[in-house]
Formats: structure tokens, C-alpha cells, sequence
């Protein structure tokens, strides 16, 4: 197999044994950054209508809307201003089905170099623990100083993958982070604390940092800029590509067993105040003014 | 002796909520399952906490240590390590924090211990634990349970638990050694830093005109603004609206904002995320307006309204000018 062109995954192609040995290539460069960035496509929920499927254990997700989790388009932006400021390469790695090419590709627009996925049925129901594994082993074959994951993904929103990924790797690490400075050979942090509290740290590299909403502005990816990147290449890596068992990755290498999934329950409610605008508003002056002392 | 440990939080010299919280449900399950509860406490000077702690707990474990002295996710995850390895508890009960969301994940992954991450609902039945969690940003929420045979460590949503009056509990302190050295860290706690407090300070105002990720752009926050100012009010906002800098930091309701108590909350295209909630229950009335019905803010509003912002904002804003002219 032939190597691929840009340098980190050509490098990390070598080093999984998928491709021969080149002249010339492989060595590290003297400055930049190797960043690595944690990416996952979710359905779009916040304003949809949502109903539960047949199996009871997921929502119906055909009428929706997929993206790139928020949390994760900061991360990658993130990313890209450290290339853009210090130098080196930003890999993208999602796990998922050919559909998360779609978010891969929106990552490749804003500035990403290289990008991998990792595909296989295998991986199917993953919890945040099986894929921290699965990440962990496709990682350890890229030469890296710094992953970037989100904090947390709307859909599951377990909030643990970036920390237990950094202990599987056995990297430093430090989450909930909302502005970053590197310094040499280590970073300073801020973790975004309780009631606008800021706590900064001091992290040696490589390190994984997991990214807060907020630390910075997504860029606009226009359409011709996904059309620019739809011939780059995306290598999917199976179970088999990684050093790791069928049987220690999705829903049979997770901890966490789903039983069932359901609407929240709705509380005592609001009182809904309906009619005309003109009525509504009204409604509206009369509370303020019993409650809140409007005159 | 079956045995729940809670790990207490606390930052500059304050035991957080969640550990009451935590003690809470804690106990109850401890009493399902004939288990002692106890509590964790890492720090340094903790004397105070430990008294504090003792009438919630069947035991409280001390490691005193001035490097535990601020958090630090390297520094009190040795200790953990050390203590669970040696009391073995079935479950270890974390809050689902800044704090706990930083050192939790690592030090379940170091023990080899199924994580269950932020979970509002615990139940025991039998030996096996039934978890409610919520999915989609709290649209829909899950039954989950481990796939493997215990011990456990769960992480707790803050506010999630009540705390509940019970007997209390002749709690005895066992001081344990720390296991930290001298030795380089690889993360290193340097200082914490206040936000830069607003021009106005949205927790004193007796009307709150909040605006959420409904109001679409920058441009469009006047809307609400002028609404704001028709009740002499103030402006406030959701966490979307900081993180896209429409509005800057002061004017965040919600748990890394501020936490609330107008009279009246107007909150305007907010879903209510549960960290959203947190910093303005305690409103005195809230009104919500968003155009899905099934938005969570409704369940905590007292009145609601589904209406498109853009169309009925206006529209009471004017007739409440109106009705004050006159």
C-alpha cells in the first residue's frame, strides 16, 4: 500500500503496518504542533420534535438534522489556531458510520490536514468507556502533543471520554477548558469552574485537554469549502486495524447497559397563557405587576 | 460490611452542595443495601469539614495534606486509589462537576470500575443498580445499568438529589495516611481567576429579561432588550448566548454563571437545560416563552407561553408601554 501524502498520516499509516517505509519522511519536524482532535456527528435535538422508537431504546432519528457536536467544532477551531499560530498538523479522528464523513469533512474545510475513522460494526453501541478504548488504540499509532476532545456530546453527554482516553493513554490531562496557552513543552490551562470561577493549571505534554463551549468562535464553513475537501481521503480503520478484540469494544466491551429510554416525565407544568398576542400581553403586564412589583 | 463512600468537594474553604446531596442519596441506598455510608475528605486543615461532615456519615476518612490543598485530578486520584483500594467500597458516589467530571472518568479507569456519569435517579433493586440519566441535552432521558459485576462509581448531577432530614449519625473520623511525595507532578495547580464582574449585576435586579439560544443572532438581541427595559428590568441570558458573544459573561444565569432570585424570571427562546435551571430557581415566578411546547423550561415555569419570540416579544412589550402610559 502506498503512503498517503501528508506527513502525519503517512506516519501514522507506517507505524500501523499499513503501508512500506519511506525515504526521507517519518522524522518529526523541529517545531509545531501535532494536534489530534476527538470528533462525533449527533442529531441536531434542541428545537426538533422528538419521538421514541420502536426499540425503546433510542430516539427516531429519521427527520433529523445531523452536525458536528458543538462542543467538538470548538475543539477542532481550537486546534486550528494553534496550527495557525505555531505550526505542525491537525489529525481528525471520529468513530462512526460513513455518515460522519460528513463532519470530518466540515473539520477538513476549516483546516484540518489529515483525517481517520474508525468503522466497524464492532463499535456499534459503544459506551463512553468502549470508545475511549478504541480511540486510545487508534492514538497510539500517530505521533502527537496535544488532543483536543469536546467536554462532553449532546447526544449521550457522558463527559468522560476526553479524561479516560488521556488515562488510557497515560498522558496529563485536564477538561472542562476554556482557554489555552502553550509554552514549550507544557500548556496553561483554564478550567471553567462553578459560578464564573476560573482555575488555571500548568499541563506537561503531551497532554489531552477536553474543550468547553465558548473558548473561542467556530469559523463559517461555506459550501464550496466542504466541495474543496470531498476528494481527501479518509481512511476508516477497523477492530482488526487497531490491537484490539471484537468482543472489547461496543456494546459488548462497554460498562454501561441501556434498558430503556423514555420522554422526562412532565412536572406540575406551567400555566399556559393563550389567545390573542394583544390578550397574552396583558397576561403578562398583570403578572408583573402582582409579582413583581411592576407599576 | 458493605460500604458507600461519598468523595466530599469543596473549594476555597466551602463544602459544596453535592456533597449533602451525595450524603443523601448515599444514605438512603446504604440503608436499601445494609451498608455503611461514609465520606472521603482530601484536603488541607480539614478539622472543620470533618466536624461538619460526622453526623451525615457512618465514618469520615481524613487524608490531610498541604499538596491537596487546591484540586489537583493527579494529586487526588493517588489518594483515591489508595483509599478505595483498601476499603473497597461497592460504590463511590462523585459529583458530576467541574471537580468531579475532571478526576472521575481517570480514577475509574485506574481502578477498573464501571463509570455510570451523570446520573439524576439511583435505585437498588436487589444487587443490581438502576441509573436515570438524560440523553439529548435532557429531551429524553435513560434507564442504564452495569454490564459488569461491581464495585461501582457513579457520578451524581448537582441538584438532583434532595437532602433529607435524617437521624443523625455518630460518625467516626479515621485519619489515613496520604500517599503523595515530593515527586513532580505533570499537572500543577497555579491560581484561580475571578470573571470580570458586568455593568450590571443581574443578581440584584427584581425582573430578569432572559434571553436564550432562540433569539438566532447578535442583531436580534434589541428585541429583548427593549422588552427589558418596558419593565424596568434587567437583561439576562443562557450560556449559548456567552459562548457565541453576544452577550458577555456577567449576564449568564446558570451554573458557571450566576445563580438568581428575581421576583419575576422572564426566560425568552431558553430550553432549560438543567444548568440553566439551577442558577434561577430560586425565582420567585418565571415565565417562559419558546415555540417548543416541549421545551423543559415549562416544567419549572410557572406560566408559560409557545409563541414565536420574534412575533410576541414585540407585542408586549408595546401593549406594557402601553398599559404603564396610561
Amino acid at each position: 500500500m502506498k503512503c498517503p501524502l501528508t506527513p502525519s498520516l503517512s506516519r501514522a499509516y507506517r507505524q500501523a503496518g499499513l503501508c512500506g517505509e519511506e525515504k526521507g519522511e517519518g522524522q518529526k519536524g523541529g517545531n509545531g504542533m501535532n494536534i489530534v482532535v476527538c470528533i462525533k456527528r449527533v442529531p441536531e435535538t434542541t428545537d426538533a420534535d422528538i419521538f421514541i422508537d420502536k426499540s425503546g431504546k433510542d430516539i427516531d432519528k429519521s427527520g433529523l438534522v445531523f452536525d458536528l457536536n458543538e462542543w467538538d467544532s470548538y475543539a477542532i477551531e481550537e486546534a486550528i489556531l494553534l496550527k495557525e499560530k505555531l505550526g505542525g498538523t491537525v489529525t481528525v479522528l471520529s468513530m462512526g458510520g460513513e455518515d460522519s464523513n460528513e463532519s470530518i469533512r466540515k473539520c477538513l474545510a476549516m483546516g484540518a490536514d489529515d483525517a481517520m475513522r474508525l468503522s466497524d460494526p464492532a463499535f456499534a453501541g459503544s459506551d463512553g468507556f468502549a470508545t475511549a478504548k478504541a480511540l486510545a488504540e487508534a492514538i497510539r499509532k500517530i505521533q502527537y502533543d496535544l488532543i483536543l476532545t469536546g467536554t462532553q456530546a449532546e447526544d449521550d453527554g457522558y463527559g468522560q471520554v476526553g479524561v479516560t482516553l488521556a488515562e488510557l493513554l497515560g498522558v496529563p490531562h485536564a477538561a472542562l477548558v476554556n482557554r489555552i496557552e502553550v509554552q514549550d513543552k507544557k500548556v496553561k490551562a483554564h478550567r471553567e469552574l462553578e459560578g464564573g470561577l476560573e482555575e488555571v493549571v500548568e499541563i506537561d505534554l503531551p497532554a489531552v485537554l477536553t474543550i468547553q463551549t465558548g473558548i473561542n468562535e467556530p469559523r463559517y464553513v461555506s459550501i464550496m469549502g466542504i466541495r474543496k475537501v470531498a476528494k481527501k481521503e479518509i481512511k476508516a480503520l477497523g477492530v482488526s486495524d487497531l490491537n484490539l478484540k471484537p468482543e472489547e469494544v461496543g456494546a459488548a466491551g462497554s460498562d454501561i447497559r441501556l434498558e430503556k429510554v423514555f420522554l422526562p416525565p412532565v412536572g406540575e407544568g406551567a400555566e399556559m397563557l393563550e389567545g390573542k398576542p394583544e390578550d397574552v400581553a396583558t397576561k403578562v403586564f398583570d403578572i408583573l405587576k402582582d409579582k413583581g412589583g411592576l407599576a | 460490611m458493605k460500604e458507600i463512600v461519598v468523595v466530599a468537594e469543596h473549594r476555597r474553604g466551602e463544602l459544596r452542595d453535592v456533597t449533602w446531596e451525595m450524603l443523601s442519596i448515599g444514605r438512603q441506598l446504604a440503608e436499601v443495601q445494609g451498608a455503611d455510608i461514609e465520606v472521603a475528605l482530601l484536603g488541607k486543615g480539614m478539622n472543620p469539614f470533618a466536624e461538619a461532615l460526622k453526623s451525615k456519615a457512618k465514618r469520615v476518612f481524613v487524608i490531610e495534606d498541604p499538596r491537596l490543598e487546591a484540586f489537583n485530578s493527579e494529586t487526588y486520584n493517588k489518594a483515591l486509589v489508595q483509599l478505595i483500594t483498601e476499603r473497597k467500597p461497592f460504590l463511590t458516589l462523585i459529583g458530576h462537576t467541574a471537580m468531579g467530571m475532571d478526576f472521575a472518568p481517570r480514577l475509574a479507569a485506574q481502578l477498573k470500575m464501571p463509570l455510570a456519569s451523570d446520573c439524576m435517579g439511583i435505585q437498588a433493586k436487589d444487587e443490581t443498580l438502576f441509573l436515570t440519566r438524560q440523553l439529548y441535552g435532557g429531551k429524553v432521558n435513560a434507564e442504564v445499568s452495569f454490564s459488569k459485576k461491581g464495585p461501582y462509581m457513579i457520578t451524581v448531577r448537582p441538584g438532583a438529589f434532595p437532602v433529607l432530614e435524617k437521624e443523625p449519625l455518630a460518625g467516626e473520623v479515621v485519619s489515613l495516611p496520604s500517599p503523595l511525595t515530593d515527586e513532580g507532578l505533570a499537572r500543577r495547580f497555579l491560581q484561580y481567576v475571578e470573571a470580570a464582574a458586568g455593568e450590571v449585576d443581574i443578581t440584584q435586579a427584581d425582573i430578569l429579561v432572559s434571553v436564550g439560544r432562540g433569539i438566532k443572532e447578535a442583531d436580534n438581541i434589541p428585541i429583548v432588550k427593549e422588552l427589558a427595559d418596558a419593565v424596568g428590568g434587567v437583561l439576562a441570558c443562557s450560556r449559548p448566548v456567552v459562548d457565541k458573544k453576544w452577550l458577555p459573561k456577567g449576564c449568564q444565569v446558570g451554573t458557571s454563571g450566576k445563580t438568581v432570585k428575581p421576583k419575576v424570571y422572564i426566560a425568552i427562546g431558553i430550553s432549560g437545560a438543567f444548568q440553566h435551571v439551577a442558577g434561577m430557581k430560586g425565582a420567585g415566578t418565571v415565565i417562559a416563552i419558546n415555540k417548543d411546547p416541549k421545551a423543559p423550561i415549562f416544567s419549572v415555569a410557572n406560566y408559560g407561553i409557545v409563541a414565536d419570540l420574534f412575533k410576541i416579544v414585540p407585542v408586549i412589550k408595546d401593549k406594557i408601554k402601553e398599559i404603564r402610559k396610561s
